[in-house]
Parts: C-alpha cells; sequence; structure tokens
C-alpha cells in the first residue's frame, strides 16, 4: 500500500466536506459536512502513525475523535436554540450580526 | 498484500460515493445514513492500517453516539423526512470552484511530498495496552484538558438547549 493513496483518499473527503460546508443552508448537514473534514484528518493521523511507527498519531487521532464529539453536542444545541428561536434552520437568514 | 489494496479501493470508492452523497443528497435523515458510511468506511481504514483500538473507538463513538445525536436533532428541528428543494445555497458554483481547486493543489502538493512511498509491509503493531500506556504517560495532560473540555461542553450544550 502506497503511503500517498490514504493521503489522497483523505484529502477528497475534505474537499467534499469543505464544499458541503459551503454549499448547504441546513445547519444540521453544515455540522455532517464538518465531520467529514475531522475523520479526513484522522486518516491522515492513523497513516502518518504507521508509516512512522509511532503511538502518537493515534492518540492524536483519538483526541480528535473526542473534540469532535463535544462539537456536535454544542453545535446541535446552537441549531435546537436557533429552531427553537425562529422556526427554521435556515443559515441564509442569519444575519443578525451583519455590520 | 494485493488483497489489502483491492480492500482498500472497494472501502475508498464506497467512502467518496457516500461522502458526495452526504453533501447533495436532497433528503436530510439519508444524508445521516451515508454519513454512517463513510464514518464505517473510516473505521476499516484504520483496520488496514493496523490501528484497531482506534477503529473500535471510531464506530463506537461516530457511528453509536454522534450519528444518534444528528437524527435527534433532524427529529427536534422537525426536518422534513421527504424531498426537501431549498437544503442548497447560491453558493454551489464557487463552493464547487472552491473545494476543485483545493483538491487539486492537495494532490498535486501530496504527490510531489510523497510519490510513491510505500508503507512498510510489516509496519509495528500497536496493541491497546501501549496506546493506553502513550495517554497515560506521554499525552497526560493534553487527556485531562480534553476530559475538562468534554465537561465543558456538555454543561454548555445543557445551559445552551435548556428550556426557560
Amino acid at each position: 500500500m502506497l503511503l500517498n493513496q490514504f493521503l489522497v483518499l483523505s484529502a477528497v473527503l475534505f474537499c467534499t466536506g469543505v464544499y458541503g460546508v459551503i454549499a448547504r443552508r441546513n445547519g444540521v448537514l453544515v455540522l455532517m459536512s464538518v465531520e467529514l473534514i475531522l475523520n479526513a484528518v484522522n486518516i491522515n493521523f492513523v497513516a502518518f502513525a504507521y508509516w512512522h511507527g509511532d503511538v502518537s498519531g493515534q492518540v492524536f487521532a483519538l483526541f480528535v475523535i473526542t473534540v469532535a464529539a463535544a462539537e456536535v453536542g454544542i453545535g446541535l444545541a446552537i441549531v435546537l436554540l436557533i429552531y427553537r428561536n425562529r422556526s427554521s434552520i435556515d443559515l441564509g437568514q442569519m444575519e443578525q450580526l451583519r455590520g | 498484500m494485493v488483497a489489502q489494496n483491492i480492500a482498500f479501493g472497494v472501502i475508498a470508492a464506497a467512502m467518496v460515493v457516500a461522502a458526495f452523497r452526504v453533501v447533495t443528497t436532497k433528503n436530510v435523515v439519508r444524508a445521516a445514513l451515508y454519513l454512517v458510511v463513510v464514518l464505517a468506511g473510516v473505521g476499516a481504514q484504520f483496520i488496514l492500517l493496523a490501528s484497531e483500538f482506534v477503529a473500535v473507538v471510531q464506530v463506537l463513538v461516530y457511528i453509536g453516539a454522534i450519528v444518534v445525536l444528528f437524527l435527534f436533532g433532524i427529529m427536534l428541528t422537525r426536518a422534513p423526512i421527504g424531498k426537501t428543494v431549498n437544503l442548497d445555497n447560491d453558493l454551489r458554483r464557487s463552493g464547487l470552484l472552491v473545494s476543485l481547486m483545493l483538491v487539486g493543489g492537495l494532490v498535486y502538493v501530496l504527490w510531489d511530498a510523497f510519490e510513491d512511498t510505500e508503507l512498510p509491509e510489516d509496519g509495528t503493531l500497536f496493541r491497546t495496552s501501549e496506546v493506553g500506556d502513550s495517554i497515560f504517560s506521554t499525552y497526560l495532560v493534553p487527556f485531562e484538558i480534553i476530559s475538562v473540555l468534554l465537561l465543558a461542553a456538555l454543561i454548555g450544550a445543557i445551559v445552551v438547549a435548556r428550556r426557560d
């Protein structure tokens, strides 16, 4: 197996996630795209851990999984709050902070 | 080695197709279910890379917990179960442009840097105990900080979502 096949797979997943974050207007779908991005990072960590024969990459992948869990918890709470206040989770309509 | 490459190809193809469906499907619930395919594929790649503990945690935390959270989020925001037309905003074209440029640049840079570097045939295998040793010795402080972060996120989510 080449190192690059894992890295290119992760690059493709990352860019799919970036497209999702830019193009989606539903708050839950944007959070799903962020999960795609974080998973791409994890593939990189584990591939380099295997390549170097070092366990640190695996440990950091575990940390990233933990932070992703915290991020989804907070993110969904915010999305629920937006829905409760505006009865829609269309991010295109969130413009109170526009200067 | 050949078997591993075939497994990689099949899983990677399924993952990429499912990832495209996550960002293009018109059905919110299906997007969450396609996300399960991507996450399971990532877990399978971890096993191919001989990191079975990370793979197990991936399945437990992502597929077991995070996808369920997403489904609850979809349910509580009363998203229609069927097709919805306006899930995408009008930035689709520029989003496509940005991500294509990004993938082109990344693939070029990666190929330039690593070309055909082979992964070691029988690389070092880390048992779960060694991962645990590393967490509780070298990375003890980050581990404790992440525990506090998780607690803060838990309390924060409760406070934010509380109804009063």
